[in-house]
């Protein structure tokens, strides 16, 4: 079973009275421990895409499958509780709460599902001391470099040892030795924590990192190729013939 | 599951940020509070002023008067007419099941002399019963008893205006007054108490055996007249049937024909006063009411308030929903925080509304009581604001979409 099952999905946004097509039938898999980047220029719907597979919008028409579930047929909490356990967000402009210290900003996943502040507290230090910031724990993200913002909320995304961390263009606002220290720290995950990392970026340097890259352009998948530099481990995506079928150059 | 502690930390911290505004929009519910509990103090200040001279009135007292008689058109007005008499007094008292003591009152002013001082003063000749009757206690020495009553013995009790007046520092129990030249041994003091409710001084007064008074100092036109006579029910709820009751005996004992008027009149103070502390109660309730429009208002700043928070915060409530916060999570996030705001503009409200009260009481003389069911009240009503202002805004934060609340700038 695939970690990740997509299967024809649609997503049309209605303005007015026109409605816009933002993703034409998509279908792919993704397994546990893949690092996948998704590249497209702007409005060719990898950010659409991404929201649906962060379970924070849902799709017009097919399914989406997440380690068994299907995520279609949930409620507003129940999808807000698989972000909580499943998933782990960074985004661009790093999303932190502002006047928050690094440790409360790590311990808010766990604010919300009953876990004792000694253990938030814990684990909240420990996700930290993994992505390099210990000693910066009560540090307010004015006070901290981009570079440390974003490691911040790379160890908000683990502290609930969600299986998939979803980044949205993590290194959109880092100089590039931020950005290469960044990556490595996903390649990390990726490699050691067996984290499946999947990553917006519109940078070939970025997703060169990854192990395979999914092209969009005007709302479809058109390429969906294995990145042999990067994949160390890589092993051979799609192979039920499920996904990607059509309209899917896959080029191993 | 949802981490009430943390919620209120971060709502403390959300308020600390912008504490100027957080002032201020509390300063509508601390005027409210602080503005219930004063007009709650002065009004129950109010009722509680007519309450205790009910209480020195004597609780559940009928007061029975003598008619009124008339000689060629002009009418003598009330107790001008010599009917009630100690029979009456006595057959009430056995007759009459709701009445629980009486005493007859037989008296007028005269003239007191003790030494060289002299004095004016009210004379009333009555029974021990007239100290149960008033609820009336001594100061010191003794009551008469019946048998004083009996014989017509010559004593006497004072009042404290007239123990001031005659005695200055002398003991006066044992000492010898002259009432109308007749001299009369002091047994008792009565305990001070103070200003009728129509101002009168209640202890300028000499109390003797109702006999001593006809016999020896008013006179009688025939023997057992009393002047008043004072009623006491069992109850509150018997002064009703009481004053029917007497009404009834009285007309028959009078022989009064069913088209003739009484010549008597049955005066129902404690009910008067009754009515007037019921009119003192709503008053206060009206002036609570009122002042808990204000507390209403600041309900509307802070739901205003917390509008602005709500979108000024847009960002963080898609951080906190992206991470998993659940609807309820961020609804209560936001209600805890007008909570917190209401609840501390709760508390500064009930602490200047008690100073407040405090401080009429001192400079403008009204009194007023602070009641602690009134202030929790105002407390539980604050955070009832709190909570129902609170919930409109905290709902809309509670249904933001995800994506466009993170995407928000």
């Amino acid at each position: 079973m695939p970690l990740i099952d997509i299967r024809e999905i649609t997503k049309v946004y209605q303005l007015g009275d026109v409605s816009v097509k933002a993703l034409c039938s998509i279908s792919l898999s993704i397994e546990n421990g893949e690092f996948m980047a998704i590249m497209g220029p702007s409005g060719s719907g990898k950010s659409t895409f991404m929201n649906i597979l962060g379970c924070l919008d849902k799709p017009t028409s097919g399914r989406y499958i997440l380690e068994g579930t299907e995520i279609g047929t949930l409620g507003r909490d129940e999808l807000a509780a698989i972000r909580n356990k499943k998933l782990g967000f960074v985004f661009q402009g790093f999303n932190l709460l502002p006047r928050t210290s690094a440790l409360e900003n790590v311990e808010l996943p766990m604010l919300y599902y009953g876990v004792t502040a000694k253990e938030r507290r814990d684990r909240a230090m420990a996700a930290l001391k993994s992505v390099g910031l210990e000693g910066r724990e009560h540090h307010f993200p004015n006070q901290l470099s981009g570079g440390q913002q974003q490691r911040v909320a790379i160890a908000r995304a683990l502290v609930n040892n969600a299986p998939i961390i979803l980044a949205d263009e993590p290194t959109g606002n880092l100089d590039t030795k931020t950005s290469e220290e960044i990556m490595e720290l996903f390649t990390n995950l990726n490699a050691e924590s067996n984290i499946t990392v999947i990553l917006i970026t519109h940078e070939h340097d970025i997703a060169e990192y990854s192990k395979r890259i999914i092209k969009f352009r005007d709302g479809c998948v058109v390429s969906d190729e294995a990145n042999v530099r990067g994949a160390k481990n890589y092993s051979v995506i799609g192979s039920e013939g499920q996904s990607n079928k059509g309209f899917d150059t896959l080029t191993l | 599951m949802i981490n009430i502690p943390s919620t209120f930390k971060i709502s403390f911290r959300a308020l600390r940020v912008n504490k100027m505004r957080s002032a201020l929009t509390m300063l509508g519910i601390i005027i409210g509070v602080g503005a219930v509990i004063a007009m709650l103090a002065v009004g129950k200040g109010a009722s509680q002023k007519i309450a205790d001279q009910i209480a020195s009135l004597g609780s559940n007292l009928l007061i029975i008067l003598p008619g009124s008689t008339s000689a060629g058109g002009v009418r003598m007005g009330a107790g001008s007419q010599p009917t009630l008499t100690m029979g009456d007094t006595e057959a009430i008292l056995r007759e009459i099941p709701s009445v629980a003591d009486i005493a007859p009152d037989h008296g007028g002013i005269a003239q007191v002399v003790y030494g060289n001082q002299n004095w004016a003063t009210g004379i009333r000749g009555t029974t021990p019963n007239f100290l149960n009757v008033r609820e009336w206690q001594l100061a010191s020495g003794r009551a008469f008893t019946d048998q004083e009553v009996k014989s017509g013995a010559k004593v006497c009790l004072i009042g404290q205006t007239v123990v001031d007046n005659l005695f200055g520092n002398i003991d006066p129990i044992g000492q010898v007054v002259r009432l109308k030249k007749v001299p009369f041994t002091v047994i008792g003091v009565l305990a001070p108490k103070g200003q009728s409710l129509t101002g009168q001084d209640q202890d300028d007064i000499i109390l003797v055996p109702i006999t001593a008074a006809q016999r020896q100092l008013f006179g009688t036109p025939f023997p057992g007249m009393v002047r008043i006579i004072h009623v006491k029910a069992k109850s509150t709820e018997d002064l009703f049937d009481a004053e029917r009751q007497i009404n009834e005996l009285l007309r028959q004992r009078h022989r009064i024909g069913p088209k003739q008027e009484n010549d008597f009149t049955v005066r129902n103070l404690t009910e008067r006063l009754k009515t007037q502390e019921e009119s003192s109660k709503v008053m206060a309730l009206l002036l609570g009411a009122i002042a808990s429009v204000s507390l209403v208002v600041g309900g509307i700043g802070i739901m205003n308030i917390m509008l602005v928070s709500v979108t000024e915060r847009t960002r963080e409530i898609g951080i906190r929903m992206a991470v998993g916060a659940k609807t309820w999570d961020i609804r209560l996030q936001f209600i805890i925080e007008a909570l917190t705001l209401s609840l501390i503009g709760g508390v500064i409200g009930i602490i200047l509304g008690v100073g407040g009260s405090k401080i009429l009481s001192a400079f403008a003389a009204w009194p007023t009581i602070i009641s602690p069911f009134y202030v929790l009240l105002a407390f539980f009503f604050s955070g009832m604001v709190g909570i129902f202002f609170g919930f409109y805004p905290a709902y809309k934060a509670s249904l933001l979409d995800p994506i466009d609340a993170l995407r928000y700038e």
